[in-house]
């Protein structure tokens, strides 16, 4: 019971009950000044009727006086009197000694008001009977010999207006009670929801990251907000569950080359050549901490671009020109190694990106593509190509060497992942994973896709952009076109 | 490719020799004297500050130290610097802010500024806020050496010429015409920048980085070394039918052109 008690008194002191206790009192207040004003207007109706009718008898007692003096208007008081109806009646000389009427005296409260008034009364057939009626005289105006008042009881108005202030409270109690029970239900039910989403972000922050909020499957706001925190979850935990794994390479990773440099520099120590081997020993030292640093930058740049949405750094380009132009960097190099490289670049693919980062991509694809294939050999082209596919600006880079196993292309865009086939080439092993993150940068994604022989690396950008912003660039209808369905 | 010979990492430019780093120097005394800098470094870390004192001192230029920013800024506004080395985080006052003041206040002093924060707008940042190079953390001496000293040397009248010339060997920037002894020398249009930069600079070591940067416009690892190619094809152009090499290689820091003793 107190459990229940509890409960109701937890429910009460919500956002969602004071909220609605809210709305409900301000219900009340809007239909109290409706019921209110409509009370207040037919009142005011009534009233005039009953003026009205007043003002019409005290014209013809008027013409009564006037056709047969004071007799003639007692007499016809007297009649009036005698009717069962509403009428009231007070007819007195001017020493103020009743002549005719229904009323016994004229009542106090309007002796000192003589343009009439409100007035209670005892009607004069129900002696017995303590209930007072409720009328409306006015005073008649006919010469110094004669005071005359008639009225009227407006008893049944004012029952009328009993009722409905009755009928007001009752539902005024009624909409407060039933509002306040709707407010208490509504955020008990709410409660529920929210004590379940509580319950789950406290095991939480406890440590359990698995845990995700009940969602009941529909389509309310409730459920898109846990939707959405549960989405917010998935990916805190898998940038938790990156983190670890980076943390785990790092001691791996790392921590073997540093092994590695502290060896050379011992054995460079010890060996007994001096001063020679003392040289050599720096010089290998500071090549192996070259690499490290190059593999800490790699580390850095990945942590960096997932960490979110760089600032201010974007710019629009045409993609085609860009990676032409990265290509021929490598040319060169690549022409001197023993590779064929080429570029198919479809012009005007217009992109909004990073410039330097998507430079960066292309530089690893292409760096990738001739330290894993062989030179010299047939198979030893290389191709770049940058084209739109669905809209979406992309660029590939193939090579025709051993390629990735279909099951370890997954494997491969991982962080220091590297494959078996390709442990005894120089390397961080970050190439790929930087590519892949770059891309995810920019809202794309990267494909490893057989290229019969070799493999083709493919990086879908987003296409939110449009060609006819290019700077210089060709804008052809179809171009503008595509660029508005990507968006 | 590793074949090709690559003495500098390209992402640090670090040297891998450390002879060379000394040959570089000593090889650079005879023009010291007239090239001179004085040089204001603005670093909070003592054993970096003295090292950078004591290295530029080696080679010529004189070097003043301030540990915080706001004495840097009190230093870099009253002396008449040639370069200001500025780290971005420092005491006090950060780099950036440093360099703002400056430039506020109308001084346009070269800034090289160093920092060990990642490159990929950070490197925007600092030249936004009206930095003139930008440097990551860890670098080689050769490397700063080489942007401290291309920069002193930026405001010199000779890059708005539009005749340069190293010996006998003419760039117009007119006409785009490259001659050596009349004769006249077809480039590529990249061999051409490249060509134009490195005489801009004629007499400096310009690092692989530099010509990365500044030829290429790019600011990414390149992962192997892709200049040396550029540079030995330019090489093949401007030097081979002739006795007197100009473009010279200088081990771990970069290259050099210029008419006189190899």
């Amino acid at each position: 019971m107190t459990a229940r008690l509890e409960r109701v008194a937890k429910a009460a002191s919500t956002t969602a009950f004071g909220l609605s206790a809210a709305a409900v009192a301000f219900f009340l207040l809007a239909a109290a000044i409706v019921v209110g004003f409509l009370f207040w207007q037919t009142n005011n109706l009534l009233t005039n009727q009953v003026l009205g009718v007043l003002t019409a008898e005290a014209r013809i007692m008027a013409s009564e006086m006037k056709a047969g003096g004071r007799p003639k208007l007692a007499e016809t008081v007297s009649a009036m009197s005698r009717l069962q109806g509403a009428g009231l009646y007070y007819l007195s000389d001017e020493n103020g000694v009743k002549i005719a009427g229904n009323l016994n005296r004229i009542p106090p409260e309007l002796v000192e008001n003589a343009r009439g008034g409100v007035f209670n009364y005892q009607p004069a057939g129900e002696a017995g009977n303590a209930h007072a009626h409720l009328a409306v005289a006015i005073p008649v105006e006919l010469g110094p010999e004669v005071r005359l008042i008639v009225g009227r009881d407006i008893e049944d108005q004012r029952a009328f207006a009993d009722s409905i202030r009755v009928a007001f409270l009752l539902g005024f109690g009624i909409l407060s009670v039933a509002g306040l029970i709707g407010g208490l239900a509504v955020s008990r039910l709410i409660l529920n929801r929210m004590d379940a989403i509580t319950a789950t972000s406290r095991s939480i922050i406890d440590g359990d990251l698995t845990r995700r909020i009940p969602t009941s499957g529909g389509n309310g706001e409730l459920d898109k907000l846990a939707g959405n925190l549960n989405e917010m979850l998935d990916r805190i935990e898998g940038l938790m569950s990156g983190l670890r794994e980076v943390s785990d390479n790092i001691a791996h990773d790392l921590k073997t080359p540093i092994n590695r440099l502290r060896n050379s520099a011992e054995a460079a120590l010890r060996d007994p050549r001096g001063a020679e081997a003392y040289r050599e020993g720096l010089e290998r030292t500071i090549e192996k901490s070259d690499e490290l640093i190059k593999t800490f930058n790699a580390l850095l740049l990945i942590a960096r671009l997932e960490a979110g949405p760089l600032e201010d750094s974007v710019e629009t380009f045409d993609l085609g020109r860009f990676v032409e132009d990265v290509t021929e960097l490598y040319m060169p190099a690549a022409e001197e190694a023993g590779f064929a490289l080429s570029i198919e670049a479809e012009k005007g693919v217009c992109v909004r990106a990073n410039r330097q980062l998507i430079g960066q991509a292309v530089a690893n694809l292409i760096d990738n593509a001739i330290k894993y294939s062989r030179a010299g050999e047939p198979g030893s082209a290389i191709t770049v190509r940058a084209y739109r596919q669905n809209g979406r600006p992309a660029f590939s880079v193939g090579d025709h060497g051993p390629g990735i196993a279909a099951e370890d292309r997954e494997r491969a865009l991982k962080r220091f992942v590297r494959l078996e086939a390709s442990r005894t080439q120089p390397g961080t092993g970050l190439g790929l994973s930087l590519v892949a993150a770059v891309a995810r940068l920019h809202h794309g994604e990267v494909r490893l896709e057989d290229n019969h022989p070799g493999l083709k690396v493919v990086v879908l950008l987003s296409g939110k952009c449009l060609t006819s912003v290019l700077p210089g660039g060709v804008s052809t209808p179809s171009d503008v076109a595509a660029g508005v369905a990507a968006q | 490719m590793a074949s090709s010979g690559s003495p500098v990492n390209h992402t640090t430019g670090l040297p891998r020799r450390l002879d060379a780093v000394q040959l570089n120097s000593s090889s650079r005394d005879g023009q010291d004297q007239k090239n001179a800098m004085r040089v204001l470094v603005i670093e909070d870390d003592r054993e970096t500050a003295q090292f950078l004192q004591k290295s530029l001192k080696e080679n010529g230029h004189t070097a003043d130290l301030a540990g915080d920013g706001e004495a840097g800024l009190a230093l870099a506004t009253d002396g008449a610097y040639d370069v200001l080395i500025v780290d971005r985080m420092l005491p006090l006052l950060d780099g950036l802010s440093v360099i703002k003041s400056l430039r506020a206040e109308g001084n346009r002093t070269p800034v090289l500024i160093l920092s060990a924060l990642g490159e990929v707008d950070d490197r925007v940042k600092g030249l936004r806020a009206g930095g003139d190079d930008y440097l990551t953390k860890p670098y080689a001496y050769s490397e700063l050496l080489a942007r401290v000293e291309a920069l002193g040397r930026r405001t010199a009248p000779e890059e708005q010429q539009t005749r340069i010339s190293v010996g006998d060997l003419v760039l117009d920037r007119l006409s785009h015409r490259v001659t050596r002894s009349g004769e006249h020398i077809l480039l590529q249009p990249r061999e051409y920048r490249l060509l134009e930069y490195l005489m801009q600079h004629a007499g400096q070591v310009v690092t692989r980085t530099m010509l990365l940067e500044h030829v290429w416009d790019y600011h990414f690892d390149p992962q192997t070394n892709v200049i040396d190619v550029h540079v030995s094809r330019l090489r093949a152009k401007i030097d081979k039918n002739f006795d007197k090499p100009l473009l010279h290689t200088v081990r771990g820091a970069g290259y050099t052109i210029r008419d006189g003793p190899t």
